[in-house]
């Protein structure tokens, strides 16, 4: 794991800098790097760096801004900023743009370890509680009570529907059939 | 069915008391070694998480959670605290006996901590994330840490479905987490190195494959008393068992080191040595008042001084027990009342007198 070189974030971009024909490279979070890039003397042409920052506002803009997650509603700036996701459906959301983080902090982008016993939720059925819970939540304090009990209704019919996929106990070995 | 919500019966003045198991002073490496722990991330799939949760969503959470847990945990029973409706006081209690975070202590709104009997498995529930589950264990011993949160895991996992994703693993608030959610850690007592300043090379090292070399009370804080916290940083892309060999590996090393110092130092500097644990001594049972961190200074060569056979009639799990007793919470809950830092300064030195009046200088 890389971390910047001017802060304690994880590097995402690594910069090769030539001075007097030595190369160096230098680690540096988003931030830091747009600082990085920006640093230059006002009497020195654009340089490749200083139109690499623009374009990096560009991107950043035109690939985080707009998206937020349905679910939460939190976006990746907003992620960026405090570090935390707002819900279990921000990872397939900003899946993008989270996997160079991932490489950075972790080693590697594959779970390798246990897994849960009984079949997963989907990840579609736990965005949809989410969002239920909140609508349910907001017909509650509207006063909206019919809404709210529809909404009750629909949040246990898919809690019930996940459950009778659950397995059970499947790592458990089977007993032997019984002679018969 | 959800069970009422939790009244705390769990009673903090008996617990204030006594020590947990993890302090007993026994287990692998126990003249090094403190403890072992090994704590999981895990979400409540289908619901937010806790920043992004409204408050009725994380009572619910609780109550799932509670739910799923009961009132046994391997055969212990088990005290469910509300975090809510506990005074600071109590919840930094729980904080200076390592069965919760200083973020669950400080947090607001539905909270709560399952602790088993023997405080050997606690379950934070809406912390960073919804369950942080953890086992702490006295001397080195991560395996036997890692086979009980994992049962743990799979106890709560039948009946609560976890937020995972095929590619990325358990879900977790931060994505420091994601994958396996686990933090293997290890408390190791270092005075030797630290006198020495080798310490600085325990943290090279340690960096150097991506772990973690922290304070006695996690991130951010202070190394008091050479107690120093080794554990893992990376959850994703390794297995537990993986992760958990790493730690054991450079944890073996550290250890190894330590006792080379310490050796090295009673051969070389034994009179030096000798006189530091005495000075030590000498203060703990004499002074009228002193603070939390010159106890744990001074603990801490006693401790050293116990292993190296320099203090007679003083055991391992009293000074660790020491350690704890004497931070400003458990102080004051086994006084009896909220004193003020000057107050507590003198009850403290009153009540370390106390405890190591029967012991005596080798």
């Amino acid at each position: 794991m890389k971390k910047c070189r001017r802060c304690t974030k994880p590097a995402t971009l690594h910069v090769t800098e030539i001075r007097e024909g030595e190369a160096a490279i230098v680690h540096l979070c988003d931030t830091c790097a747009k600082e990085y890039l920006e640093q230059r003397p006002d009497d020195t042409p654009p340089t490749i760096g200083s139109d690499l920052a623009s374009k990096l506002d560009e991107l950043i803009g035109a690939v985080h801004s707009p998206a937020s997650c349905p679910n939460c509603g939190i976006s990746f700036n907003e992620f960026r900023d405090s570090g935390r996701f707002g819900c279990s459906q921000d990872y397939p959301e900003f899946l993008a743009e989270l996997l160079p983080l991932l490489e950075n902090i972790h080693e590697g982008v594959e779970h390798k370890g246990k897994r849960p016993r009984s079949t997963v939720v989907g990840t579609q059925e736990q965005g949809q509680l989410i969002q239920l819970r909140n609508a349910q939540r907001n017909a509650i304090e509207q006063e909206d009570y019919e809404t709210a009990a529809r909404l009750r209704d629909e949040i246990v019919a898919i809690e019930n529907a996940v459950r009778e996929e659950k397995p059970k106990k499947t790592r458990k070995k089977k007993k032997p059939a019984a002679p018969e | 069915m959800i069970p009422e919500r939790p009244d705390n019966s769990f009673c903090m003045a008996e617990l204030a008391r006594t020590s947990g198991e993890w302090l007993r002073g026994d287990g692998p490496e126990s003249d090094i070694v403190i403890s072992s722990r090994v704590r999981l991330a895990r979400n409540v799939a289908g619901f937010a998480f806790v920043t992004r949760a409204s408050a009725d969503a994380r009572f619910q959470i609780v109550q799932i959670v509670k739910s799923a847990i009961q009132h046994e945990i391997q055969n212990r029973p088990v005290h469910h605290v509300n975090l809510e409706s506990l005074s600071a006081l109590d919840g930094q209690m729980l904080m200076e006996r390592q069965l919760i975070s200083r973020e669950l202590a400080r947090g607001d709104g539905p909270r709560a901590v399952a602790i088993s009997e023997g405080e050997r498995h606690s379950v934070m529930i809406n912390e960073e994330d919804h369950l942080r589950i953890q086992v702490l264990h006295s001397g080195f011993a991560l395996d036997d840490c890692w086979m009980e949160c994992d049962a743990l895991d799979d106890q709560i996992e039948e009946a609560v479905p976890f937020a995972f994703h095929p590619q990325l693993g358990y879900l977790t608030a931060c994505p420091t987490n994601v994958g396996t959610g686990i933090r293997v850690s290890v408390m190791v007592h270092l005075p030797a190195l630290r006198l020495t300043r080798e310490i600085q090379k325990v943290h090279q090292a340690a960096q150097k494959i991506n772990l973690a070399v922290r304070g006695l009370y996690g991130e951010g804080s202070q190394a008091m008393g050479d107690f120093y916290q080794i554990s893992n940083q990376v959850t994703l892309g390794k297995s537990e068992q993986q992760l958990i060999t790493e730690v054991k590996e450079v944890v073996s090393n550290i250890i190894g080191w330590e006792r080379r110092v310490r050796d090295l130092l009673v051969r070389d500097k034994r009179a030096e040595l000798h006189d530091q644990v005495a000075r030590a001594f000498g203060v703990l049972t004499s002074a009228r008042s002193i603070s939390s961190e010159e106890t744990m200074h001074l603990l801490s060569s006693l401790r050293m001084g116990i292993q190296q056979g320099l203090i007679d009639n003083l055991d391992l799990a009293t000074v660790n027990e020491l350690f704890i007793h004497t931070q400003p919470a458990h102080l004051q809950t086994l006084h009896g009342e909220p004193l003020e830092t000057a107050e507590r300064n003198n009850v403290r030195a009153n009540y370390l007198r106390k405890r190591l009046n029967s012991s005596s200088l080798g």
